[in-house]
C-alpha cells in the first residue's frame, strides 16, 4: 500500500519533506505525474505528498508590486482571473493554450514550472514578465528569480525538502507591450514546437527601455534571450537590424530535432517570432 | 485508508489505494462502465467526468485527491435531457466510445455558457477527441440545446 | 447529366429516424469489450520481438519469477496451424523461429493481477539474431539487395489500356511528378481487444471489438484446430474501426483463445493499451507514385502513366486487395484513351499495413488529383475547367474500359460544388488578398473523384453472402447477418431498410447481435458494401418473408403492423418456417477481368467534388482549413444524418491525413510517435463546420438506388487541401502531411 499524505497546512508539509526528503514525491494537479506513472508503472513513487490541500499554495492575490499566485492554483483559475486578464494578458493567454479544458481544470502553474519541461507553455510568459519564485523549506523561505530556476534539462534549483509555494509577478512597466505566441502541433492539446513571450518597453522617442523574452521548446530548458535583450536595450526601434537580431537569437537558443519539429524550423520561426515581437508588439495573440 | 466521496449523488467509500486512478475506481469498484479508457494519458477525454462540476480526465486523477468530492459520471446525467435527445437526433454519436466524455464536456460547457458561440463550443470540446464524427454533428447538437449558436 | 434529375438534400435531420444504438451510447450503457461483465478474469499480455526481423534463438524466463502463477503460451501450445488465416498463410500466430518485423508476438502471458503481469512481461527476454539490413523504404525494397520475399513484391498489377506511347505523341503538354503519402493510423478511440472463454463443453467463445466476425471465426478454426461448431465469435459494441479492425482482431482472438485454452476455465481478457495498439496493429499503406500526364492544347487528357507502389510491410495480409483498389482508382473519373497504371505492393520490415477507409484509393487519387492541378497550371488553365473538360459523361469509356451508363454524376457534383462555394468569386478574392501582403495567404483547391462501392469485380460473387430474416410470433422481425455496427450506422440503416421493405415501423425490426452461432455469413463489414450489398439482400429477404406470410399465413395486402403480427402468429402456430434467407446473386452485366483490370470493376461508383479553402500563416507556415465543401452523389441517402456523419467524419480524417497525421518510425521500424500526444489527429479546435451537399441520382446498386458512402470521403480532402495550399503559396507540394516544417523548406528554397 502506498503512502499518501495530504496535509492541510504548509508547515506540516515542509516538516514531512524535511524529515523524509528522499522518498516523498510531491503531487499537485497530477497532470504530469499521473501520465508518468501510467507510462512507467515500475517507477511509480511509493510515498506521495499531496499539496493540493494546502491553503497557502492556493489562489491569486494582488499586491502593491504585482500579483502573487499560489503554486497550486489551477491554470483555469489563472486564465479567468480578471486582474490577470487586465494586467498580465500574456499569462492569461499562455494558461489558456496549455492543453485543453480538462487539463487546465487540474493543472497548476507551480506544476508546469516544477515539471521543468523545455516546452512548458507558461514558462516563456513568466520569464518575460520577470517572475520571482517563493521557495519554502521548513527552515524558512527564499526568493529566486525565475530566470535562475532551470539549471539544465529537467533540472531545477529546487533543493531536497523545498517546495515552490508561490510565483510573484510584477506589474509590467507602463509603456511596455507584450507579445505571446504558441506554435504547436495543432490548435489545442498541443505541445509547443516553439513558443515565445516578449515584453518590450519603448519610450516616446522610440528608444527601447527594456526587452525581456521567454521562449520554450528551443533549448534544453525554457530560456530567456539575453543577447537579444542586450542588443535591443537603448536602441531606437528604427535602428534595429533584423540580421543582427537573427544572429543574436541564434546565440541564445539551441533547438533540437525531435518527434515534433526540426531544428531548422525552430530556429527560423524563433527568429521570425522575435522580430515580430519587436516590430509588432501586438497584444498577446491566441493561437487558433 | 479509505476515501469518501459522492458519486452521482450517492455517498461512496472506496478502499482502493490513494494513488489509484479515479477511472479504475469508477469502472472496477463502482461498476460504472460508462467512463471509458481511450489512452490513459489525459489526451482523449473518453474518461472525462465532472469533479465538483468541472470537467477532468479521470485517468489523471488520483483517488487520494477525491475526499469529499462530488463526482458526476455519464450514468449520473439526466436520462432524457434536451442534451441527450439532441445528441441522438443530430447524429452526435457514432461508435459512441467518446460519447460519455462528450456528454460531460457538453454539460460543463452549457453550465458555463447557456448560449455558447461556435468558438466556445469548439474550445470547450477540445480536450475530447472524436475520430468518427469530425465534430460537426456534436456542435449541432449543443447548438440545438442552446437554441442556436450565439455567433452563427 | 442535367441537374434536374438529381435530388439535392438539405433536410438531413427531419428525414432521419433515430439511431437504434443512440440511447445506449449516450447513457453509457453500451458494453464495449473492456466493459463486458466477467467474473474472475485473467488479463493477457504479449511478449514481442524487438528486432526488425531475424531469428529467435531462445526465450529466457527470469528465474526470480514464479511462472507457475502465470498462464504461459508459446508457439508450441498452438493446437492447429501456426498461421493467421488471411489471403496467404505467411504470418505466424506466435513466432517460433523466423520473424520479419519488430513487434511480432512470441509469448503470451495471463494473470489475474495486471501489475504482476506488467512485471512478468519484463521478466521474459528474447535472444534474437537480428536481420542486419532491414528495409523500410519502398524503392529500397524494389532495388532488392536483401530479399524478404522473392523480389520483395507481393503483387504486381498492370492496368494497360490503349497505348501510352501513342498518347505521349499526341500530347502537347506533359507533366511528371513523384508523390509520397505516409502511413496513417486509424485511431479508433477504443483500443483493440478480445475476451475469450473456454466453455464447459470444450468449445471456445471469443467476444470483442471487430468488423468481421467470420474472418475471426475462420482464423480460430485454423489456429485452434477445432471445427466451427466448437467455436463461437461474438462482436461486442465496437468503438470505431475504419478498417483497423478488419484483419488484426483475428490475431488477438487467436491469442486470447490460446490463453483461455490453458487457463483452466478462467476467461482471458486481452485488451491493448493505447501504445501497444499503435505499435502493432496495421495502418494505412505508405505509397510512392511516379506519374506522368499529357494533354493536348485544349486540355484533353491524352495519356495517364503511373507507377504506383505501396509498402505492404512484412506480411502479405490484405495488400493485394488494397493495391487493386488503388490501381483501379488511380486514373480518376476521367476520360482518357491511353492509360497505364503499374501497381506493386512491396515487402518491407515494417509491421504489415492493412485496411483503412479508402483502401488504397486515397493514395493513388492523391497523386492523380494533385497532378491534375500541375497540368492545369502548365496549360495555364483553371483547374476546375481542366476537370470539366475531362470528367466522364454517360457514354464515355472509363479507365477500366467500361462504358459509363446513366449513373454518372461527375459533372453534376463539380457544378454544384463550384456554385455552392462561389468558387470563381472566392478565387478572385483570395488572389486579391494574397497580393495585398497580409499575414496570411489563402487558397481554394479542388478534387474530383469517384469511389467504387462493394468488393472489386467478382469479389461479391466469391463471398456469396447470405442474410436471414426471422419473423417472431409477436410480429417483430429479426435481421440475422454478420455485418457489424462500428459507429458507421449500419445497425440503424439495415433496420430501416428492412422496416421499409416489410412495411413495418422501425421499432418492430431488430438487428441480431453479430454472433457466428446465430447469424449467417453475410460477408465482412468492409469496402462500403454493407448498406448497398447487404441492404439489397435484406430487401430481397423481406420480399420472401412477405410472400411466405401471404401464401401460408393469409397476410393481406396491404398490411399494417397489427395484421402483420397476426399473420406471424398464425405462421408460428402452424409451425411454419419463420426464417427466410436471401443469397447474393451477381448482376448479369458485371464483367470484370481480374488479370487485365478491364471491365466493370464495381457495381456502382459514387461521385464527388470536394473543395477546400485554406489559410496559411506567412510567419509560421501553419495551415488552417477555412472552409470545406463536400458534394457527393450517393444514389440515395437512406439515413441522411448518418450519411452526413460518415462524410464529415471521413473528411475530418482526410484533413488529418493532409495536414497533421504522420506515422514516424524508429530505427527498428516501430512507430515512434506511439502516444496520442505525438500522433496528431485534429481536435474540435482544429475543425469547424463542413458543408455537405448530397445528390441522389437513385441509380446505385443498393436499396432505392443507394450506394456505399463509408470510404469515399477519405479520398478527396488531401488533394483538395494540397491544391489549395499550392495555390495560396505558389509552390509545388509532392507529399503529405503538409506540415509547417515542409512548407518552410519549400518557401525558403524558393528564396521567399
Ligand atoms: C493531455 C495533456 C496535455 C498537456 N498539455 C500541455 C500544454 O499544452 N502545455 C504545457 O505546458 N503542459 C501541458 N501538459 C502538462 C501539464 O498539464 C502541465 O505541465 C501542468 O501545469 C502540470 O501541473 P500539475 O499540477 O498537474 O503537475 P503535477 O503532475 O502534479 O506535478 C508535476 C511535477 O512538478 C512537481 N511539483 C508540482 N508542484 C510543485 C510544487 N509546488 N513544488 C515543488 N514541486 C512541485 C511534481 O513533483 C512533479 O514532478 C499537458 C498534460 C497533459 C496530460
Ligand atoms: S483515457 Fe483519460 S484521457 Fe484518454
Ligand atoms: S463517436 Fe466514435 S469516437 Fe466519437
Amino acid at each position: 500500500m502506498s503512502d499518501w499524505i495530504r496535509p492541510r497546512h504548509l508547515p506540516e508539509a515542509l516538516e514531512i519533506l524535511a524529515t523524509a526528503p528522499g522518498p516523498y514525491r510531491v503531487i499537485s494537479g497530477g497532470t504530469d505525474l499521473m501520465v508518468e506513472c501510467h507510462l512507467a508503472p515500475e517507477r511509480r513513487p511509493e510515498s506521495w505528498l499531496d499539496i493540493s490541500g494546502l491553503r497557502e499554495l492556493q489562489g491569486l492575490q494582488i499586491t502593491e508590486e504585482g500579483i502573487r499566485i499560489g503554486a497550486a492554483t489551477s491554470l483555469e483559475a489563472i486564465r479567468r482571473h480578471a486582474e490577470v486578464v487586465a494586467h498580465w494578458p500574456m499569462l492569461a493567454a499562455s494558461a489558456a493554450v496549455t492543453g485543453a479544458p480538462p487539463i487546465q481544470n487540474r493543472a497548476t502553474l507551480g506544476g508546469n514550472v516544477c515539471n521543468a519541461s523545455p516546452a512548458a507553455d507558461n514558462a516563456p510568459t513568466l520569464l518575460a514578465y520577470g517572475a520571482r519564485l517563493e521557495i519554502v523549506h521548513h527552515h524558512g523561505s527564499r526568493w529566486l528569480p525565475y530566470g535562475d530556476f532551470h539549471l539544465g534539462y529537467r533540472k531545477t534549483a529546487l533543493q531536497p525538502g523545498e517546495l515552490l509555494s508561490a510565483l510573484w509577478i510584477p506589474y509590467p512597466p507602463k509603456h511596455s507591450r507584450g507579445y505571446f505566441r504558441k506554435v504547436g502541433t495543432r490548435a489545442a492539446q498541443a505541445i509547443a514546437k516553439v513558443s515565445i513571450a516578449a515584453l518590450i518597453e519603448v519610450n516616446s522617442d522610440g528608444i527601447i527601455q527594456s526587452a525581456h523574452f521567454g521562449m520554450a521548446s528551443v533549448a534544453a530548458t525554457p530560456c530567456a534571450l539575453p543577447s537579444v535583450s542586450q542588443y535591443l536595450l537603448g536602441r531606437a526601434l528604427c535602428d534595429i537590424a533584423d540580421m543582427q537580431v537573427r544572429q543574436k537569437v541564434k546565440q541564445d537558443i539551441a533547438p533540437i530535432q525531435d518527434i515534433r519539429s526540426t531544428t531548422a524550423y525552430r530556429l527560423e520561426i524563433a527568429s521570425r517570432l522575435v522580430l515580430e515581437a519587436i516590430h509588432k508588439r501586438s497584444e498577446s495573440k491566441k493561437e487558433n | 485508508m479509505s476515501t469518501t466521496m459522492r458519486i452521482n449523488g450517492k455517498a461512496f467509500q472506496s478502499s482502493s489505494a490513494p494513488n489509484a486512478r479515479l477511472l479504475d475506481v469508477l469502472r472496477n469498484e463502482c461498476d460504472l462502465k460508462g467512463t471509458k479508457e481511450g489512452c490513459g494519458e489525459g489526451e482523449c477525454g473518453a474518461c472525462a467526468v465532472l469533479v465538483n462540476g468541472r470537467l477532468v480526465n479521470s485517468c489523471l486523477v488520483p483517488l487520494g485527491q477525491m475526499e469529499r468530492a462530488e463526482i458526476t459520471t455519464v450514468e449520473g446525467l439526466p436520462e432524457d435531457s434536451a442534451l441527450a435527445q439532441a445528441f441522438v437526433q443530430c447524429g452526435a454519436t457514432q461508435c459512441g466510445i467518446c460519447t460519455p466524455g462528450m456528454m460531460l464536456a457538453a454539460t460543463a460547457l452549457l453550465a458555463e455558457y447557456a448560449n455558447p458561440t461556435l468558438e466556445e463550443i469548439r474550445w470547450g470540446l477540445s480536450g475530447n477527441l472524436c475520430r468518427c464524427t469530425g465534430y460537426g454533428r456534436i456542435y449541432a447538437a449543443i447548438a440545438q440545446v442552446a437554441g442556436g449558436f450565439a455567433d452563427v | 447529366m442535367s441537374l434536374t434529375l438529381v435530388k439535392q438534400r438539405t433536410d438531413q435531420q427531419t428525414a432521419s429516424p433515430r439511431r437504434v444504438d443512440g440511447v445506449a451510447k449516450i447513457r453509457g450503457t453500451a458494453l464495449y469489450v473492456d466493459d463486458l461483465p466477467c467474473a474472475d478474469v485473467l488479463h493477457g499480455a504479449t511478449v514481442r520481438t524487438t528486432a526488425a526481423g531475424g531469428t529467435l534463438q531462445e526465450v529466457v524466463f527470469d528465474p526470480a519469477i514464479d511462472w507457475s502463477e502465470f498462464v504461459v503460451v508459446t508457439a508450441r501450445d498452438i493446437p492447429g496451424m501456426n498461421a493467421v488465416k488471411l489471403l496467404e498463410n505467411d504470418q505466424v500466430v506466435l513466432v517460433d523461429r523466423a520473424f520479419r518485423h519488430a513487434g511480432e508476438a512470441v509469448v503470451l502471458l495471463a494473470h489475474a493481477d495486471p501489475e504482476k503481469l506488467g512485471m512478468a512481461l519484463k521478466g521474459v527476454s528474447l535472444v534474437e539474431l537480428p536481420n542486419t539490413a532491414p528495409i523500410f523504404d519502398i524503392d529500397a525494397a524494389l532495388a532488392a539487395q536483401q530479399e524478404i520475399i522473392p523480389g520483395n513484391i507481393y503483387t504486381d498489377y498492370l492496368l494497360d489500356r490503349g497505348d501510352v506511347a501513342e498518347g505521349e505523341h499526341l500530347a502537347d503538354v506533359v507533366i511528371e511528378e513523384r508523390f509520397l503519402t505516409p502511413s496513417q493510423e486509424q485511431l479508433y478511440i477504443e483500443p483493440q481487444g478480445m475476451l475469450a472463454h473456454l466453455q464447459k463443453d470444450g468449445s471456445i467463445l471469443v467476444e470483442g471489438s471487430m468488423q468481421c466476425p467470420y474472418y475471426v471465426l475462420d482464423a480460430l478454426v485454423q489456429c485452434m484446430g477445432m471445427d466451427k461448431d466448437h467455436l463461437r465469435v461474438v462482436q461486442s459494441t465496437t468503438g470505431g474501426a475504419f478498417g483497423g479492425k478488419e484483419d488484426y482482431p483475428s490475431v488477438i482472438a487467436c491469442h486470447a483463445a490460446l490463453l483461455a485454452l490453458k487457463a483452466g476455465g478462467r476467461s482471458v481478457k486481452l485488451v491493448y493499451e493505447r501504445g501497444e495498439d499503435l505499435r502493432v496493429t496495421p495502418k494505412r499503406h505508405p505509397s510512392r507514385t511516379l506519374i506522368s500526364l499529357g494533354a493536348n492544347k485544349a486540355g484533353e487528357l491524352q495519356f495517364i502513366d503511373m507507377d504506383f507502389a505501396i509498402d505492404g510491410g512484412a506480411y502479405r495480409t490484405l495488400s493485394p486487395v488494397v493495391l487493386s483498389r488503388g490501381v483501379i482508382h488511380a486514373p480518376g473519373p476521367y476520360k482518357c484513351p491511353h492509360i497505364r497504371v503499374r501497381g506493386r505492393a512491396v515487402a518491407t520490415n515494417h509491421p504489415p499495413f492493412g485496411a483503412f477507409r479508402g483502401f488504397g484509393a486515397p493514395q493513388s487519387i492523391f497523386a492523380m488529383e494533385v497532378a491534375m492541378d500541375r497540368l492545369a497550371r502548365k496549360l495555364a488553365m483553371d483547374p476546375a475547367e481542366l476537370r470539366r473538360i475531362n470528367l466522364l459523361r454517360t457514354g464515355d469509356v472509363n479507365p477500366t474500359g467500361d462504358v459509363v451508363g446513366a449513373d454518372c454524376f461527375a459533372h453534376a457534383t463539380l457544378d454544384v460544388a463550384l456554385e455552392h462555394t462561389h468558387y470563381y468569386q472566392r478565387l478572385a478574392e483570395y488572389r486579391a488578398w494574397n497580393a495585398a501582403g497580409h499575414q496570411t495567404r489563402k487558397g481554394i483547391g479542388l478534387a474530383t473523384f469517384a469511389h467504387g462501392a462493394g468488393f472489386t469485380g467478382n469479389g461479391e460473387l466469391h463471398l456469396a453472402s447470405r442474410v436471414s430474416l426471422q419473423a417472431l410470433a409477436n410480429g417483430h422481425v429479426e435481421i440475422l447477418c454478420s455485418n457489424t455496427e462500428m459507429g458507421q450506422g449500419a445497425a440503424t440503416t439495415l433496420v430501416q431498410i428492412a422496416a421499409d421493405a416489410l412495411g413495418l415501423p422501425m421499432d418492430r425490426v431488430h438487428l441480431a447481435q453479430a454472433d457466428t452461432s446465430r447469424v449467417p455469413n453475410s460477408g465482412p463489414t468492409v469496402a462500403s458494401r454493407t448498406c448497398m450489398v447487404v441492404g439489397e439482400l435484406i430487401q430481397k429477404a423481406a420480399g420472401q418473408l412477405l410472400q411466405r406470410l401471404r401464401e401460408t399465413a393469409e397476410l393481406a395486402a396491404p398490411h399494417d403492423a397489427q395484421s402483420f403480427a397476426a399473420a406471424c402468429a398464425r405462421l408460428c402456430a402452424v409451425a411454419g418456417d419463420t426464417l427466410v434467407t436471401a443469397q447474393y446473386q451477381p448482376p448479369t452485366d458485371m464483367r470484370w477481368d481480374e488479370q487485365a483490370f478491364l471491365g466493370r470493376a464495381y457495381a456502382s461508383y459514387a461521385w464527388a467534388a470536394y473543395i477546400a479553402e485554406v489559410e496559411v500563416d506567412v510567419l509560421t507556415l501553419e495551415t488552417r482549413v477555412l472552409d470545406f465543401t463536400a458534394v457527393q452523389e450517393i444514389g440515395d441517402a437512406v439515413h441522411p444524418v448518418i450519411v452526413q456523419g460518415q462524410i464529415e467524419g471521413g473528411v475530418a480524417q482526410g484533413i488529418g491525413y493532409a495536414l497533421y497525421e504522420d506515422v514516424l518510425w524508429n530505427e527498428r521500424g516501430v512507430m515512434a510517435n506511439d502516444r496520442l500526444t505525438n500522433y496528431i489527429i485534429p481536435t474540435s479546435a482544429d475543425l469547424g463546420f463542413m458543408h455537405v451537399v448530397l445528390l441522389e441520382g437513385g441509380l446505385g446498386a443498393g436499396p432505392k438506388g443507394a450506394k456505399g458512402v463509408g470510404e469515399l470521403p477519405m479520398d478527396g480532402p488531401a488533394p483538395a487541401i494540397v491544391n489549395a495550399i499550392q495555390q495560396a503559396l505558389d509552390i509545388d507540394i509532392c507529399q503529405i502531411p503538409v506540415k509547417p516544417e515542409m512548407l518552410l523548406e519549400l518557401t525558403m528554397s524558393r528564396g521567399n
